[in-house]
């Protein structure tokens, strides 16, 4: 089956810096592809090449075998493109559930519509709901954004994510800053989501990423060195090596 | 109206109170304070609209009083031309004609600067829009045709159905119930599905985009409607003053505008209005004492602003607004 997502020759540099190093990547339909690697491996700045938020240097981007590399963000993300931020990256001064409202409101036709109070509009309020029921904020919805703990934020973007009823979700490090029992829930979460979305995560918590992905790719300074499926990463010697940190 | 905050019920009265007091004056023989709520309520309207932008969107315009100039001379030009002869295309005294160029050449003005301000942000776009407002100002500096400098008397007002400009009560009428419709129109605005977009872009442009809208559109879109707005303050300005000079247009006029709207209270209905009565009753005030009254005057706004943070509104709002 011909890749959702295929990523060719990937380059992008900050003034002396490699952050993204000639990579090649395929994402099959529904699969959890993660990408592990140290801090400063150029995980953030190849989502963000992906998502239309940076411009890389060289290289194609395909989806569904069509050329996105050049297409602004916001186009993107009509084609079904979303991801979260690894800083939460929130409207802070809206409620929690106009947040997510805002997401389902980017899905439902043009927004220059004047006359109707947006708070009014029934589905796109009961949809947001509805995601955000499914993250386990439904009681927060009428708080302030910037009201919320970090934990609730980052369960925020995952409701946003899921508002957005992207086919590809670019999750960057959702679990960072989260307890191990947020962890876990959240983990429950995206396996519940597997099959039916695609998603790129990237993520430091192994026990995460071995329990969700299908298959793992590990990126050192830019670079691809391998991937595998979860068990044969577990057993490379480079990655060992080189990021698991056993000698 | 059981739900109405605070802040809605003193939006009401001081509504009501330019409503009735004005008139009241007038009747009892104090025409100058009917005058002074005229040119409050005037630039109240263009303050309303400068706060779709600087609150809603957090676009800081520094060249608002483009507008009003533009607004102004779509009165003047052809009431001109209709008296003194030529350019015979808009030459007439026909308010109607007045109003559709008023709004028009503002928004093609808006239009314009707008598409390429817009690419910039924050201090640059401050600049850029001001820039653009100070070449409105030395374009109709240059112009002899209407005594560049000197400004343009208007002989004649503009004609309109219903209502006789000429009549001080009739002006104030209409300008009161523009400055209404001003502020319903862009409250519906902010509230609707548009609104949530202009002021997630405001709070957070990234996570906007990345959710699929192309914020700059929409802010173009904003850009507009005020521009019209306040090209419609610009008419009723004319009409009310009835002698418009390119002084109107002055970048420091865009700055008043401004100071209006963060003294009143930014991304609030009745703020801008608080901040030009504010405004224009110091002014006032102090210009009766003393011929230096720049510099006191522009102290007290500074402190005004400095220690009423988020606005005079600010003082009125109930806990938890
Ligand atoms: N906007 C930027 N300007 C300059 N350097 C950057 C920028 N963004 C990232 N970098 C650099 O690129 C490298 C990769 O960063 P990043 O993608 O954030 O890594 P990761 O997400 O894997 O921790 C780092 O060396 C970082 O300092
Ligand atoms: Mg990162």
């Amino acid at each position: 089956m011909k890749p959702l997502l295929e990523v060719k020759g990937l380059m992008k540099s900050f003034g002396g810096v490699r952050a993204t190093d000639n990579v090649h990547l395929d994402l099959a339909k529904g699969e959890i592809h993660a990408i592990i690697g140290p801090n400063g491996a150029g995980k953030t700045t190849l989502i963000s090449q992906l998502s239309g938020g940076l411009q890389p240097d060289a290289g194609t981007v395909l989806l569904n075998g069509a050329d996105i590399t050049n297409m602004p963000a916001y186009k993107r993300a009509k084609l079904g493109i979303t991801r979260s931020f690894q800083i939460t990256s929130l409207v802070m001064g809206m409620s929690v559930l106009d947040n997510v409202a805002l997401a389902v409101q980017a899905n439902d036709g043009h927004s220059y519509k004047f006359l109707k109070p947006a708070r009014s509009i029934c589905h796109i309020r009961d949809k947001a709901m509805e995601n955000l029921a499914k993250v386990g904020l439904r009681k927060r919805a009428d708080d302030l954004a910037s009201a919320l703990s970090h934990g609730e934020h980052r369960q925020m973007e995952i409701a946003i994510a899921l508002a957005s009823e992207a086919e590809l979700m670019l999750l960057d490090e959702p679990m960072a800053g989260l307890g191990p029992k947020e962890s876990a829930l959240l983990v429950d979460f995206l396996k519940e989501l597997k099959g039916q979305r695609t998603i790129l995560l990237i993520e430091h918590d192994m026990d995460a990423v071995f329990a969700l992905a299908d298959r793992i790719s590990v990126l050192v300074y830019g670079r691809i060195i391998a991937t595998s499926l979860p068990d044969e990463i577990r057993n490379n010697d480079d990655v060992r090596h080189a990021y698991l940190g056993e000698e | 109206m059981k739900n109405m905050t605070k802040t809605g019920w003193i939006t009401l009265l001081g509504m009501a109170a330019l409503a009735v007091l004005p008139p009241y004056f007038l009747l009892n023989g104090h025409a100058f304070y009917m005058d002074l709520a005229t040119r409050l309520v005037i630039l109240g309207i263009a303050a309303v609209s400068l706060n779709l932008l600087l609150g809603y969107g957090g676009l800081i315009s520094f060249g608002h009083a483009a507008f009003i100039g533009l607004g102004a001379y779509a009165v003047g030009i052809p009431s001109y031309h209709a008296t003194w002869g030529g350019f015979d295309l808009i030459a007439s005294y026909n308010g109607m004609l007045h109003l559709v160029l008023a709004i028009g050449v503002s928004a093609l003005f808006a239009l314009i600067t707008g598409a390429i301000s817009l690419r910039t942000k924050g201090v640059y776009f401050l600049m850029i829009t001001m820039a653009f407002g100070q070449m409105a100002f030395f374009l109709f500096q240059a112009l002899d045709v209407y005594n560049g400098d000197d400004g343009l008397t208007i002989d004649v007002r503009s004609e309109l159905p219903f209502v006789n400009l000429d009549s001080p009560m009739q002006l104030y009428g209409l300008s009161y119930v523009s400055l209404a419709v001003a502020m319903l129109l862009v409250k519906t605005i902010v509230n609707s599905r548009f609104g949530m977009v202009l002021q997630g872009a405001k709070d957070n442009n990234e996570r906007m985009v990345t959710l699929g809208y192309n914020t700059y559109f929409y802010r173009l879109t904003a850009y507009v409607i005020s521009g019209m707005m306040c090209g419609y303050a610009g008419f009723l300005l004319g009409n009310f003053t009835t002698f418009i000079s390119p002084d109107m247009m002055h970048w420091t006029r865009s700055g008043e505008l401004m100071f209006m709207v963060i003294l009143g209270g930014s991304s609030t209905a009745l703020g801008p209005i608080l901040g030009s009565s504010v405004f224009i009753l110091l002014e006032e005030v102090l210009s009766s004492f003393t011929i230096f009254w720049h510099l006191p005057f522009g102290l007290m706004l500074i402190g005004l602003v400095l220690f009423v943070r988020g606005g005079l509104m600010r003082l009125f709002k109930g806990r938890g607004e």
